[in-house]
Formats: structure tokens, sequence, C-alpha cells
């Protein structure tokens, strides 16, 4: 059956694949930032920015965590060349994210930042996130990827803390609607739960470390 | 929406005022969708006229008001206000409306009113909102606000009819909203059918959705930081570029000092 799927993505695909991926990611960011700078984004810019950005940061990062299984699913494996770069949009969301929070709400407001970064747990949560996410991004190069060698793998596990933070700081910043967020947190769920066994193996290897470091 | 006869806020003229498409497009009505720009989509055809707003209570003249009587029985005033919602933004809206002072006045309270009482028009088939739960972000339909009543007969304290010289947009709580200046918005409770004269404090619906967070009283205090946000600093949408320094100190009852009184020896920290 694999053999005869008439769909079977090809190395010379992936140029489209990845062109799609470009531009559904950049089009939206572009015209929502040009949306806001001319003052076209309803009554308040501000709200709507880090709203954009943030969901459209979260949206990325669940998509990026569905390509492994979508490829075995669809028996597609080349579909794994593509997750960096949804990653990689994923942190570029989360960017403009934090930078609209900084220069457009807090309006470079720094002793601000800071108190709400220690006073408020939901915007201490979505900072480790974003923490976590740039050390993936940072260390996403092929070179960084030999250079870290089997240490890599255990450094980019760390998605799956990262896309439970991200889901903990949005079903934490609303003011009640919580219906929205509580669907991200069900789907978040059912790709870790997806993962279980991988996850089991993680845990098991931490805590061996530890008590191996407590002997 | 129709253009109103009213006496200009003489005091405030030199007030920067936000923007008219700004106050009608960035609203919390939870009754049409929880986002900020619902309202405007869902509300259009929102029906006012006719409209019953019931006084009644405790009481010796209980009376109603129908659509026309809102704008005919008490003379219209405009009152160009600070508006500081409890998420950190504010506007400076030019609304028109009367006292609430005086439709109290004309119910005539018995000496046992000690609260006034506000209710929202229930109608789940034109406010999509009120459905179900979801919704509507978790509220319990009507939507329900209160006062004390020496709070709901200080003179600033408004039932607001229109704004920008016209009736409210529905988007806005037409055809009669309640405008308190000096609390966060949510108690200023929008499109009202009932207002009652009680000796018991009265259930308000963010209250009773998350008690932690919001309280009865609901003055604004740049002290006393919302559990989630800070309280201490407001963005004041203007209409002005996304540059613009606009983030300003938030003041101790919303800068009107005048109702400082009302609170004398309460400890407002606790009585939030």
């Amino acid at each position: 059956m694999p053999s005869t799927f008439a769909l079977k993505l090809k190395p010379n695909h992936l140029f489209w694949v990845k062109l799609i991926i470009h531009i559904a990611a950049l089009a939206p960011l572009c015209l929502t930032f040009y949306q806001a700078f001319t003052d076209n984004l309803g009554g308040d810019p501000v709200t709507a920015l880090l709203h954009f950005t943030g969901l459209g940061a979260f949206k990325l990062l669940i998509l990026s965590l569905l390509v492994s299984p979508l490829a075995r699913v669809l028996k597609q494996g080349l579909l794994i060349r593509v997750r960096r770069l949804i990653g990689l949009y994923s942190f570029t969301y989360a960017f403009a994210h934090f930078a609209s929070y900084i220069l457009f709400d807090l309006q470079l407001d720094w002793s601000l930042l800071l108190s709400e970064i220690i006073k408020r747990p939901y915007i201490t949560v979505g900072l480790i996130a974003w923490l976590i996410l740039l050390a993936l991004t940072l260390t996403s190069t092929k070179k960084a990827q030999r250079y870290l060698g089997k240490k890599w793998q255990s450094l980019h596990n760390w998605v799956y803390l990262a896309v439970m933070l991200v889901s903990v700081h949005f079903l934490w910043s609303v003011k009640s609607a919580i219906l929205e967020p509580l669907i991200y947190m069900l789907i978040t769920l059912l790709l870790l739960l997806y993962r279980r066994d991988k996850l089991k193996r993680i845990f098991k290897k931490r805590l061996n470390n530890t008590q191996k470091i407590q002997k | 929406t129709q253009a109103l006869d009213y006496a200009p806020d003489a005091k405030q003229v030199s007030t920067k005022l936000t923007p008219e498409e700004k106050i009608i497009t960035h609203n919390n009505f939870y009754e049409f969708g929880t986002g900020k720009s619902d309202p405007v989509e869902n509300a259009q055809q929102f029906k006012v006229n006719p409209w019953r707003l019931s006084v009644e209570g405790l009481a010796e003249n209980p009376f109603s008001l129908d659509y026309d009587d809102l704008f005919k029985q008490f003379p219209l005033e405009e009152r160009i206000y600070r508006l500081r919602c409890v998420e950190a933004w504010s506007m400076v809206v030019p609304w028109i409306g009367f006292s609430l002072a005086a439709l109290i006045k004309k119910a005539k309270p018995l000496s046992s009113a000690k609260y006034v009482a506000f209710e929202t028009l229930y109608d789940p088939k034109q406010m999509p909102g009120q459905k179900n739960r979801f919704a509507g972000g978790g509220i319990d339909y009507p939507y329900v606000e209160g006062l004390r009543i020496d709070e709901a007969v200080h003179p600033l304290t408004l039932l607001s009819v229109g704004l920008y010289g016209k009736t409210l947009p529905p988007q806005n709580g037409a055809p009669i909203r309640l405008v308190v200046p000096w609390k966060y918005g949510f108690k200023s409770i929008k499109s009202i059918t009932r207002i009652r004269l009680t000796d018991k404090r009265p259930p308000t619906s963010w209250n009773r959705l998350a008690p932690n967070e919001y309280g009865f009283y609901a003055n604004v205090n740049p002290s006393v930081d919302h559990p989630r946000w800070s309280q201490a600093s407001e963005r004041r949408i203007s209409g002005a570029s996304l540059f613009s320094r606009n983030r300003i100190d938030t003041q101790m009852f919303n800068g009107y000092e005048e109702v400082a009184p009302l609170y004398d020896g309460m400890n407002l920290r606790k009585n939030f």
C-alpha cells in the first residue's frame, strides 16, 4: 500500500511545501503588523497584536509537533524535513509577541516588566516557554546539532515542556472566556499523549541520573 | 443611532477625547461575544425600541420608563468621563445622559433602601452570549450589578443614553446604561431593564464569577493589583500611533477624588 500511494513526497516537492509554509507564516504576520501600524486593527491594535502573535506562535508550535505523527500516519518520511522551519516560525511569532508586549504594551517600562515577570505567574510561565524556544532556535542549525551530539536531542526534548507552558500561559491570561484555551490545552495533551512512551523514557532517564548523583 | 438634544459639558471642552471609532469598536459586552470586536459585529440587529426600564423595590413611587421616556423624562447633559477598564486600558468618552440620583429621587426610596441593584436585558435570542456558559465567558446571565445607595446618588453617577451627540450604539449598551467613572468599567452595566432598591447587598456578576479577582466595590485603585496583572498604570486608547507613549499612571478613584468621603474609614485593600 505505501509504495502505491500516489502522492509520495519526493525531495523536489519539498521546495514547494517549504515555499507554502514561508508564505502562510509570513503573509499574515506582515499584514497584521501593517494593519497595526496604520491603525486598522480594531479599537486597540496593541491587544490585537498580542493576541495574534501569541496565538500564532502557539498554533505553529502545535503544528511542528504534529509533523512527526503525520509523517508516520501518512507514511511520508520526508515531511520531517519541514519541522525545523515550522518551529523557527513559531519562535518568530513568539519573538514578535514578546517584542510587542515590551514595545507597545509596556512601552519600555523596564521596571514594570521586571515586576510583572516576578509577580504574575502567567507571565513568568510565558517567559520560561519563550526562553526554551529561544534556546531551541539558537541550536537549530546542523552545525549546532553536530557540535552538541547526543545532548542536542535531550535539549530539544524541552519543547514538550515549552508547549505545555504555553498552553498554561494562554489559559491563565484570559479574563474568563476559557473555552478556546481549554481546546488548545486538550490538543496539547493529545500531542503529548501520543508521545507517552518517549516522555516516560525521558523521565526515567532523568530520574536515574538524579539517583546516580545522589549515590 | 439618532442625534440628541443635550447640554454640552463646558468644563471638559479641552480634554482630548478617544475617537468615536475606537469607542464603538472596542467593547466588552459578553452578551454579544467575548472578543473585543464581537459586540460591534454581533449587536447591530439588537432591538432597543420598544424598551422597558422598571424602577422598583423599596420605594414609595415605583415606576417604569418606555423607550421615549429614556430621552424625555430627565434633561440630558453631556459628561466627559475617563473610563478605566479592569484590563488596564482606558478611554475618554463624551457620554450623554442624566444623573442616576434624579431617577432614584423620582422613585422616592424608603429609608430601608441601602443598595441599588441593576439588571441587563435577558434575551438569548438576541444575545448569543447568553445561550450557554461558554459563549458568554462563564457569566451567569442576566448580568447584574449593584451600588451602595450613597454611591448611586453621587452626582457623578450617570445613566447614559448616548455618546458623541447621538443615541448609544447597541455595542455600547443601548438604549440605557450606567456609568460610574471612579470604578472599573465592568460596574457600568449595559442595556438595563431593571433597577431595584434593596436593603441587602446585591450579587454582582464578575464578583460571582471570580470573587478573588473582582470585588463588589471595584473602585479604581493603583495600589491594589488584580491578582494576574498590575493596576498601577494603564494604556490610554487615543488613536495615536503604536509608538506613542500612551501608558499613564492610574489615579486613585480614576482621578475623581471627590468620591473619597464615601469610603472614609474603609479598608479599600480588603473592600476592593
